[in-house]
């Protein structure tokens, strides 16, 4: 009995790692839409923290220059948006598929030459306790440091938002723009942060599927993750808690669909793999079902462009 | 002292002149932007650049490729721009041909030992419907369940990719083809006409020059095509001319799905004649960028085709002389992209160059 106790812990495990780099995307955007931005680049912007953090791994050998590495390059394409949709004043939606598109072909010519390189380990915390102690010893211990910062950031995020007065502002600047800038409030600078602060958290989620979760380099390896993420900010009515909870369900959807697989049930190999894909679509729908609760939940400004008359 | 020496002003009507012309000035910037990208990788910025975009179309069967390459961009974005109008998000194109080409093919390969004209005819309806059928779950879900389209259209391009990757794998695979990812080869009245012996440009491009002319006639000749601008502009005022907003979400979605199944259809039945797991480069994709380079304008969008076409021929020709890979020509999709939004800031508004003047100095 114990032994499947502990294999259930595994898996509660497995399944916590995999939800990573959707908690860490989805937490960034959930801060850009929360000024009134709609940045649909999650996906570039992961896809290039992947493949930067790799080549700086391979390159400097250092793990810390890797992971610092991947969220500048997330805030650099981050930064291209924001000059277009906040200093250019150009469509959110297009602006953001066009961050994708280029975000995809740069991460393969950079990554050309990094095809086919071992990964190196990262280092793991209190592996030790992880084997002593069953069942909640693969659930608590065994995880990169990128685990638990990601597992705290949820928390951190609904703090931030709700009781400082910083959160307080992007939240007035992604309700009402006009009233926030009345007041005095720099409504561009407050963006420009926003989006600035998501583009290094895609990062981030593409370096820790580069660096720990498939330590290796491979064209297109985020496969959807970004547009999920984009998917579980909706899910979660814009409260980042609720985004924890939407990012666990959708790494267990991963997991299993992983080890029915590996069980060779007779179920199609591609019906499970689109399952993750599947299952978006129905909850979105569940969750949008409801107009009023989304409505409550939106921030009212987003993805509109905020023009100041000098 | 404080000089400025640029000023800003909002310009008070749009010039139809600019309109037309930023395209091409991103276009130009995108070379530019393209030069320093081949500079930075080593490069000579021109040579690079003379083989991305001059030695794919110095020949006959060059400039063949490119309205190969063309025709189903083209075709994507003429029905993109019905959805991008009326504001409605469909950028799942991609999924829409691909279901299209999956429903098309199916057909093929049920008349796979048929001859007869009906034959190609049927196909390329029943891809139409099928891009058409797959387009409308956003639509519905949008319409009735308030969903996002941009999410669910986008979500489905995996599903459909998906489908057709288990469908070459399993039940439609070729029986005599040693369990290669593919389907049998169509039958010869399946194919699309070739023009030129030699050449691959085939039959389909008339399909997308007739599509072009009916999308032009719609936008601009009918009540349809006037409410569909009117949504774009401004929902409220469509709500309150009483247009039937859910029906033209509807509609425009299932215009949109029918043309990229049409290029999917036009794909499995020209160029490459049997399903695989890769029939489109991202076509479905790359004509969100064709679509907005050619000011989702029947007309625009032709010329915009051709030049977004390049792009894929160039990154072809580069990979071969450069060895830089493929996705290059990606990277100049986004740029374009990038630089025709950002240039769009000048139809808005006016720049001036004061200069210094002596007194001030």
């Amino acid at each position: 009995m114990s032994f499947d106790l502990n294999f259930i812990g595994i898996l509660i495990g497995a399944i916590m790692a995999s939800s990573v780099p959707l908690i860490l995307a989805a937490s960034g955007e959930l801060i850009t839409e929360r000024s009134g931005v709609l940045n649909l680049g999650v996906e570039g912007m992961m896809i290039i923290g992947a493949i930067s953090g790799f080549a700086l791994m391979v390159v400097t050998d250092n793990l810390f220059f890797a992971v610092v590495g991947s969220m500048l390059s997330g805030l650099i394409l981050s930064f291209i948006f924001g000059l277009l949709t906040q200093s250019l004043l150009t469509n959110h939606v297009a602006t953001g598929l066009a961050l994708t598109i280029f975000g995809i072909g740069m991460s393969a010519m950079i990554g050309k030459n990094f095809v086919g390189i071992p990964g190196k380990e990262f280092p793991l915390l209190f592996l030790d306790l992880k084997e002593s102690i069953p069942f909640l010893g693969p659930i608590f211990f065994g995880h990169s440091i990128i685990l638990y910062f990601a597992f705290g950031l949820p928390f951190l995020t609904n703090y931030f938002l709700k009781k400082t007065k910083t959160g307080l502002i992007i939240r007035a600047v992604g309700d009402s723009p006009t009233s926030a800038s009345n007041q005095g409030i720099n409504v561009t600078l407050v963006r420009y942060s926003c989006i600035l602060y998501g583009g290094a958290m895609c990062g981030l989620a593409g370096a820790y599927l580069s660096l720990i979760y498939t330590p290796q380099w491979i064209e297109n390896m985020t496969g959807g993750r970004g547009w999920i993420a984009l998917a579980l900010v909706v899910f979660a009515t814009w409260s980042p808690i609720k985004v924890l909870i939407g990012a666990l369900i959708f790494g267990g959807i991963t997991i299993l669909q992983l080890h029915m697989q590996a069980v060779g049930l007779r179920i199609p190999v591609q019906l499970l793999s689109a399952l993750p894909y599947i299952m978006t679509i129905i909850v979105l729908v569940v969750i949008s079902r409801d107009s009023r609760k989304i409505k409550l939940n939106t921030p009212t400004s987003l993805g509109q462009i905020f023009y100041k008359e000098k | 002292m404080e000089v400025q020496l640029i000023k800003i002003e909002k310009r008070n009507d749009v010039s139809r002149s600019i309109y037309f012309l930023t395209p091409v000035l991103a276009i130009f910037l995108t070379l530019f932007g393209g030069g320093i990208i081949f500079y930075i990788l080593g490069f000579n910025p021109i040579e690079a650049l003379k083989f991305f975009f001059i030695t794919p179309i110095s020949d006959l069967y060059g400039l063949s490729e490119l309205l190969v390459k063309a025709t189903p961009l083209c075709l994507i974005a003429i029905g993109l721009s019905f959805c991008f109008k009326s504001n409605n998000w469909n950028i799942g194109a991609e999924g829409q041909l691909i279901f299209g080409g999956i429903v098309g093919g199916g057909v093929a390969l049920l008349f796979y030992n048929h001859d007869g004209f009906y034959v190609l005819p049927i196909i390329i309806l029943s891809g139409a419907i099928g891009g058409m059928l797959f387009a409308m779950i956003p639509a519905i879900l949008k319409t009735y369940f308030n969903t996002n389209e941009i999410l669910v259209s986008l979500m489905l391009v995996y599903v459909a990719k998906l489908l057709l990757d288990y469908l070459v794998v399993g039940p439609w695979s070729n029986p005599e083809g040693f369990n290669f990812p593919e389907t049998r080869q169509f039958s010869e009245s399946a194919r699309m006409p070739i023009l030129f012996g030699g050449l691959r440009i085939h039959a389909g491009i008339f399909i997308t020059l007739i599509t072009v002319f009916l999308s032009w006639l719609i936008l601009y000749k009918t009540y349809l095509g006037f409410q569909i601008k009117v949504s774009g502009l401004s929902l409220k005022t469509a709500k309150y001319a009483g247009y039937k907003g859910k029906t033209m979400i509807i509609i425009v979605f299932m215009i949109s799905g029918a043309c990229a199944g049409l290029a999917g259809v036009g794909e499995i039945t020209g160029p490459i004649g049997q399903l695989h797991r890769n029939i489109s480069p991202d076509y479905g994709f790359t004509a969100i960028i064709v679509a907005f380079l050619g000011r989702l304008n029947p007309v625009g969008i032709i010329f915009a085709s051709l030049i977004v076409a390049l792009t894929y021929l160039g990154a072809e020709t580069a990979q071969i002389f450069l060895q830089v890979p493929k996705y290059t020509g990606q990277v100049f999709q986004g740029m374009i992209l990038f630089f025709l939004l950002g240039s769009d800031y000048l139809l808005f508004f006016k720049i001036k160059f004061l200069g210094l003047k002596k007194n001030e100095l």
